[in-house]
């Protein structure tokens, strides 16, 4: 039984079948990635586990509850977070309100109405903030704008703020996309100094190989709605369907 | 621990100190500029806690509504009624009237919420225009129509009932008349403190603290995250909607307090104190003066009030008096050429200064004032790398 089950899903755009039944078990504790070339039904998939888009048919589990029909703030209760392809960050706000935003969510809940007392006094919040911040690589820059950071910092930060939520499972889509060799592999060496300090279950979404080799315990491989091939890395690689479908194109 | 980004204590309490310094030396600081007269001082005291009010949505959450004139309206009617049904003793009317405001805004804000940007406008726009319109008609056994609401001689007044006949009561606070007036000769000007005002005054001082602690606070720090990315605060775990109603129920409330502040100090409520126009004055304050700063809306309150009550009242006469000194041709050219800046033309003139601001100074008035502090805290040290991330949070020291 894995953290999250997602059995028999169909999602149907007009005459496109976007996501074909799909299956898929990812495994507490592990990095599952999800590959596919362009309009495989990535991104439509991972919309489906937080809450903006329904599935036509199909279950989706998370830890025993079912996340659909739910709101994106009460997946993200349950102990789901998500890193987005661009990063969404609260670009007028510093580094470190950032992070004290998701950290407030998520000892305070979906809502409470807390107008009297001063910011400044959370210090518990903003040690745990800081805390993140340091974890990533931020803390010198947590009085900036986040708006003034490079992408990859935005990128960090963004993880910052998931990360401070001591979240279940983390959602990552394209966590590289758009970033410089030499970022990505600090987001590489990055992912792989939380997956050992902290067990903490991952899916990424992921275009590039040599981010998916590196990181994944397992793959799975979504071609046309659906999922063709899910292994090991090692096995991935040489796979028949895969090479057709996929790596056909790519150099890896 | 020192921050950087969050205002320390003593830096609000500096904040406070001066607001309340400037407020209360209201008389004395506005009477050169002929601003120093009861009516209008109170006119900057009400539409300054409308101001803060409106900024507590606007400036935090960026939900533009533009019927907020509603709520004052609202505000009035229901403190008119209590003066004309309870007592002429102001307190019941002011909490009647916030109550009552509150109540409606939580009703329009829980309908308008439901969509945001220019379509969050146009609900509280449509909403405001029907209250308008429905005071004129539907409500008039309410409103009393285009007459307006008014206290009368034979109102019931349970409490205080028995006044002197053939006069019409006073409003008052436990016996004080809201009109009593201490008139001082100082400096060839005559200053004149007016209880009325001296109650509004305080009542903008306790308005203003208590945006200054809604501004400071996680509930203040949520706000400004809706404005800028309301798509992450609800994968991060956040429901924004009880937030933003929040705000609005509270700005809404703040507006209900301003009306029955105006029916406080003179007990009339019409119906063109909720038409859109009005809705869209205390827009043009919060942006003048700064919108999401603490103080910029009283400071666009008080400027918009100014050139509608000073401004408006500068006529050829008084131009010729300026212009004077330079020999009589000269006179009349400069006289022709600022004619139809001033007077009937003050609109113009403020118009243009919005223009100005807008284009230049995006963060309002509060922007000049800080680039100004800048400059001159700069100059005097420029080893502190203070990196005020929040230019709008740190006004005036």
């Amino acid at each position: 039984m894995g953290i999250l089950e997602v059995q028999n899903v169909n999602k149907r755009f007009g005459g496109l079948q976007a996501l074909d039944n799909v299956n898929l078990d990812v495994e507490e504790g592990s990095i599952h990635a999800i590959i596919g070339p362009n309009g495989a039904g990535k991104s439509t998939l991972l919309n489906c586990f937080v809450g903006r888009l329904v599935p036509d048919t199909g279950t989706v589990m998370f830890n025993g509850n079912s996340l659909l029909g739910i709101k994106p703030h009460e997946i993200n209760q349950l102990g789901v977070s998500r890193v987005f392809q661009t990063p969404e960050i609260f670009t007028d706000l510093s580094v470190l309100e950032n992070v004290m935003i998701a950290t407030f969510a998520h000892r305070d809940g979906a809502f409470k109405l807390n107008a009297i007392d001063p910011v400044r006094k959370e210090v518990d919040i903003r040690d745990h903030a800081e805390a993140t911040l340091l974890d990533v690589g931020l803390q010198d820059k947590r009085n900036m704008v986040a708006s003034s950071m490079s992408r990859g910092d935005k990128r960090r930060l963004e993880m910052a703020m998931c990360l401070s939520q001591d979240p279940k499972l983390l959602l990552l889509d394209e966590p590289t996309a758009g970033m410089a060799r030499a970022d990505t592999n600090r987001t590489i060496d990055l992912l792989k100094e939380l997956a050992e300090k902290r067990k903490l279950t991952k899916v990424i979404i992921e275009h590039d190989m040599h981010v998916v080799f590196s990181l994944a315990q397992k793959i799975s491989v979504l071609a046309q709605g659906h999922v063709i091939v899910e292994d090991t890395p090692e096995n991935i690689k040489g796979h028949p369907k895969v090479r057709e479908a996929y790596l056909g194109e790519a150099q890896v | 621990m020192t921050n950087a980004i969050f205002p320390s204590k003593a830096n609000d309490r500096l904040l406070m100190i001066f607001f309340i310094i400037v407020v209360l030396a209201g008389p004395i600081i506005l009477a050169p500029f002929g601003a120093g007269y009861p009516d209008l001082l109170q006119r900057f005291a009400i539409f300054g806690i409308f101001a803060i009010g409106f900024n507590i949505l606007f400036g935090l959450t960026g939900y533009l509504s533009f019927g907020h004139a509603a709520f004052l309206g609202v505000g009035s009617y229901s403190a008119v009624w209590m003066l004309k049904l309870l007592s002429m003793n102001v307190i019941p009317a002011i909490i009647l009237g916030v109550v009552i405001s509150g109540l409606f805004a939580l009703v329009i804000g829980y309908v308008s919420l439901r969509r945001s940007g220019i379509y969050f406008s146009i609900l509280t726009l449509a909403f405001a225009q029907m209250s308008y319109n429905l005071a004129y008609s539907v409500f008039t056994p309410i409103t009393n129509g285009e007459t307006g609401l008014q206290i009368l001689l034979d109102d019931p007044r349970v409490l205080d009932g028995g006044t002197k006949p053939g006069e019409l009561p006073l409003t008052n606070l436990f016996g004080i008349p809201m009109n009593a007036t201490q008139k001082v000769e100082f400096l060839g000007m005559t200053l004149q403190f007016n209880f009325g005002f001296y109650f509004c005054a305080v009542i903008l001082i306790l308005a203003f603290y208590l945006s200054l602690r809604i501004f400071r606070s996680p509930f203040g720090l949520m706000l400004r995250a809706v404005k800028t990315n309301q798509n992450r605060l609800n994968y991060t775990g956040v429901n924004t909607r009880p937030y933003t109603l929040a705000a609005f129920v509270i700005s809404g409330m703040y507006a209900g307090l301003a009306g029955s502040l105006l029916a406080s100090m003179d007990p009339l409520a019409g119906a063109e104190r909720m038409q859109w126009t009005a809705s869209g004055e205390v827009v043009l304050m919060v942006i003048l003066g700064g919108a999401g700063t603490l103080l910029g809306p009283v400071l666009g309150a008080g400027f918009i009030k100014y050139f509608e009550n000073i401004f408006s009242k500068i006529n050829d006469n008084v131009l010729h008096s300026w212009f004077a000194f330079m020999p009589d041709g000269l006179e009349n050219v400069m006289v022709t050429l600022v004619h139809p800046f001033v007077g009937k033309g003050w609109h113009l003139t403020l118009g243009l200064l919005f223009m100005a601001i807008v284009i230049f100074l995006p963060g309002g008035l509060m922007e000049g004032f800080n680039r100004i502090w800048r400059k001159i805290t700069s100059k005097r040290e420029t080893a502190t790398s203070d990196t005020s991330s929040d230019a709008a949070s740190t006004p005036a020291e």
